[in-house]
Parts: C-alpha cells; structure tokens; sequence
C-alpha cells in the first residue's frame, strides 16, 4: 500500500482494477492548511489521462503488473521492438508507452517490460545508464570556476545539463529517474 | 559509486548571492527601524497546536515549525519590535514551493494589529527592491510590479466568490477548502503586482485575534505574490482562555487523525495575559529568493536539499 505522500512521478498505483501511472505530480499545502498531492494518472490500458487532487488520508494499492526482463532490439516510427530473453518472443511498445525512457534506450539495453494481463503497457529502464556524450560545447578554461553548466547530447539524442568541463567523446552517467547528470565516467 | 555534487553547487551561486544580499537588505530594513534581532532556541518542548502543520520529534522534544510561541513570550515580557531569520522544520512538506527545513523570517510588533504589518510588508518588499535596483520582476504573466503602493487587499470570502464561483461557507461545508483556494483562487493572486488575501474563516486562524463585529471572520491576511503565498500574519489572540480553547481543539483533531499530540505550551499561555495588543507575521525567505531570482523551484535558491545530503 502507499499513502498520498509516498506519490511521485512514475509511480504505478491500481485504481479500480486499471494500473496507472503518475506521469505529473506536485505537493500543494496552503501554510496553515491541509496538504494536498495534486496528479495527472494516466491509465496504462486505454492512455486515458486526467488530473486528481488527493489528501493524506487517501491510501493506494500497487498496480498487478508483471515485469519481464527483456532487450531493445530496434525502433521503427511509432514501434519499439523488445525481445524476451526467455521466450525469445518479440513484443511491441508505441512511442507514448515507452515514453521518456526513449531517452535512455542504448542499443541492446536489457530492460524490464511491464505486462498486464500479458499485454505489455510499459517499460523500467536500469536507474543508472552510461552514454557517450557526442556533442558538446567547448570548454574554455579560465573562462569561470563558478556558475554554469551547459547542455550537451548524448547518443540516444537525450540533451541534458552538464558541468561544462565534460567534452564531446567522454562517457557520463545518468540518473534515469531524474534524466540529470551523475558523473564522469573514465575509461 | 562516486557521484559530482560539487558541480551542482558551483552552479547555485548567482542564486546564493542573490540570497545573501536579500537577507542583508531584510536585516538593515528592521535595523533601520529599530526592530531587535533575536534568536529562540530551534529545540522546544510544546510546539503550537495546529491541526495540520506536523513537527519533526527530536531527542524528546521537536524542532520548532515557527518560532512563534518564543516570540510572543518576549512581546509579553515587554519587548516592543522584535525579528528573527530562523530555520523551521515541517514533517513530510516537500515540493516545488516546500522544503521540510525552511528559512522563515516573523516579525512582531506591540501596539499594532495586521493592518500595520501589511504596510511593513509592501515598506520591506520594496526596500529589497530597491537594493536589487528593480521596481519588480518577471512573472508568470510578464512582469509584475511591486513598488506601487498601497497593494490590493482581497478578502477571503469576496475571493471565493470572484475565482471561484462559491462562498466559503459552501467551501467548507463540502470540506473542499483548500483544494478550491489552491487550484481556483491562489493561481489568481497577486498576478501583475501583490495582493493580500485577508479576513479568513476563524477555524482557520488558530492563533489570530477575531474581528470586533464579526465573530466567525479571524484578522489574518496572507500576502501572495505570482499566485504563491508568500507570507502569513494575524492580529494576535490575547484571550489565554480562548487560546487554551483553541488549542485544545486543533488537539482533539490531531488526535482523531492519527497524528502527534503535543504537550500544551503552558508557559506560552500562562504569559499570554500580560501580551499588549500585538502583530506579528512569518514570512517565507526561500520564496522571496525564489521570486527575486526568477526561479519556480525552492531547490534552485538554497545550497542543499535534504535529497542532496
């Protein structure tokens, strides 16, 4: 079970039966009043998205979803084709299902394939991935101990913020519950 | 596995300039207007009794949610304008407006009522301003204006009725006031300059003075500014005996909801009789800091974030 406050994004909790997902969420709490914990839930079966403001007191239940491991193969337009390392059976996601995980999907990834009533719905990539970064400003030294970061992109195409001595070619670790920078990666 | 977290802190520091010289402007602002700086101890024994602010239980005793109930006690003992920057600690207050340990400033003044401290707030507010060399900042609908003054004053119950299409009493009748006042009043308030909501139901103001005449309606204002509550402040209850009674009934209600119990603060009551007519106000130094940097999230304008530690 989860209490409201344990809610945060990508949370998978049951609500009458259908497994949803929390794809936005936020803690509101006027000072002196009661805390609320305001979502967008998208149900993970038909995609049907819609905004629920909860209190503390509300309880959940965790979605009955079967996880199978199972590797990225390819994608092609909207398709992202994943094999199950047991049965060898090919299964498809859309792009919506797969959602931001797009981002961290290197090639032959092995990942865990959410199932619901043997349909696959969704994905869980590993928390921490490591990625070559292939483009990247220069640095240019002296220029500023302090401040700033700068965006670059990796292999899959994610951008992101990174401290500006990363160059173009070095590898790099991401979180990819939070998509941010970790560290650098040698060797 | 060896994570970079210095970077992230090299990248706080315009936000942490701009923290430092705000609260070096707050400070020569209550200087210059001879307000004691003072400091109450963090580590209390009885926290007020509020049915919804929880405190974090430390060695026995619990970390302070506000320092209030000191505050007061020096008003009562004579001090006549008092302030203080402090931390405070929330249990389980954690989003992008809300940190579970958070910087409050609470200012006091004797001899005054909510009407007096409102003006401090647009006299404060702009004098920071004036340090940063702004007349106001950007905001979600362009720019927002804070240095003409006097700024509007909206009551609760006419800011239901405009934003939201109900009474408070309808509101709470259908216990659904503070998601109305979050999701269909808030969002509106103070959009191209501050507004301050005032006159709030008196269930809602466990520690304010009533309004002579109106009896269910508390003297407490928030000042909002870009939708976001920035400050809270009340004509202070002077009565022990309906203090104690108000005490005791947000106690029954933590009680009923499973939550903590705390002792009462005895001492705080039993000085209350010799407190002078008096106002004081907490306002939220991290969401000043927020609004005066331009940022939408309390973690980019302090250093560390309990996730971080």
């Amino acid at each position: 079970m989860f209490a409201a406050s344990d809610l945060r994004k990508g949370l998978r909790i049951k609500i009458e039966n259908d497994p949803y997902i929390v794809t936005e969420f936020n803690f509101v709490k006027p000072g002196k009043g009661q805390a609320l914990y305001r979502c967008k839930l998208k149900n993970m079966v038909n995609g049907n998205q819609f905004e629920r403001t909860f209190r503390s007191v509300d309880m959940f239940e965790t979605a009955d979803l079967q996880e199978n491991k199972m590797q990225y193969l390819y994608h092609e337009g909207d398709k992202y084709c994943f094999m199950d390392n047991e049965s060898y059976e090919q299964v498809f996601l859309t792009e919506d299902q797969v959602g931001e995980a797009k981002n961290f999907l290197l090639d032959n990834i092995e990942v865990e394939i959410l199932l619901f009533e043997n349909k696959p719905l969704g994905i869980s990539v590993p928390n921490f991935i490591d990625v070559i970064v292939t483009s990247a400003e220069p640095w240019a030294r002296g220029d500023s101990v302090s401040g700033n970061t700068k965006p670059v992109t990796v292999q899959t195409g994610y951008q992101l913020q990174v401290p500006p001595f990363i160059e173009e070619g070095e590898k790099i670790r991401i979180d990819t519950r939070t998509g941010e920078y970790i560290t650098r990666v040698k060797g | 596995m060896t994570i970079d977290h210095s970077w992230k802190l090299a990248a706080r520091l315009d936000e942490l300039r701009l923290r430092a010289r705000m609260i070096k402007a707050v400070r020569r602002f209550f200087q210059e207007r001879d307000f004691l700086e003072v400091e109450t101890p963090i580590l209390i024994p009885a926290p007020a009794p509020e049915a919804h602010i929880d405190a974090v239980a430390a060695g026995g005793w619990f970390l302070q949610t506000s320092p209030e109930l000191c505050m007061k006690r020096l008003l009562a003992a004579g001090y006549e304008r008092i302030y203080q920057i402090c931390k405070c600690f929330r249990e389980k207050e954690r989003g992008e407006r809300h940190l579970p340990e958070f910087t409050i400033l609470e200012w006091y003044r004797t001899n005054a009522d909510y009407l007096t401290l409102m003006r401090d707030c647009e006299e404060l507010i702009a004098s920071i301003a004036s340090e940063f060399g702004v007349s106001g900042f950007a905001s979600r609908q362009g720019k927002l204006v804070i240095v003409d003054r006097p700024w509007e004053r909206i009551t609760v119950g006419d800011a239901f009725v405009r934003y939201a299409g109900m009474t408070v009493s309808e509101a709470l009748a259908k216990d659904c006031f503070e998601e109305v006042l979050t999701a269909a009043v808030e969002p509106r308030l103070g959009v191209d300059a501050p507004v301050f909501l005032c006159d709030y139901p008196r269930e809602l103001s466990a520690l304010a003075r009533l309004k002579e005449g109106e009896p269910g309606i508390a003297e407490r204002f928030e000042l909002y500014i870009d939708g976001m509550e920035i400050a809270n402040a009340f004509s202070e209850l002077t009565d022990a005996g309906e203090q104690r009674r108000r005490f005791e009934e947000a106690s029954r209600e933590r009680g009923q909801k499973g939550s903590c119990v705390y002792p009462l603060p005895e001492l705080f009551l039993e000085s209350l009789p010799q407190m002078p007519p008096s106002a004081g106000i907490a306002l939220g130094v991290d969401r000043l800091a927020m609004l005066f940097a331009g940022r939408g999230h309390i973690d980019d304008v302090v250093a560390f974030t309990p996730e971080s530690l």
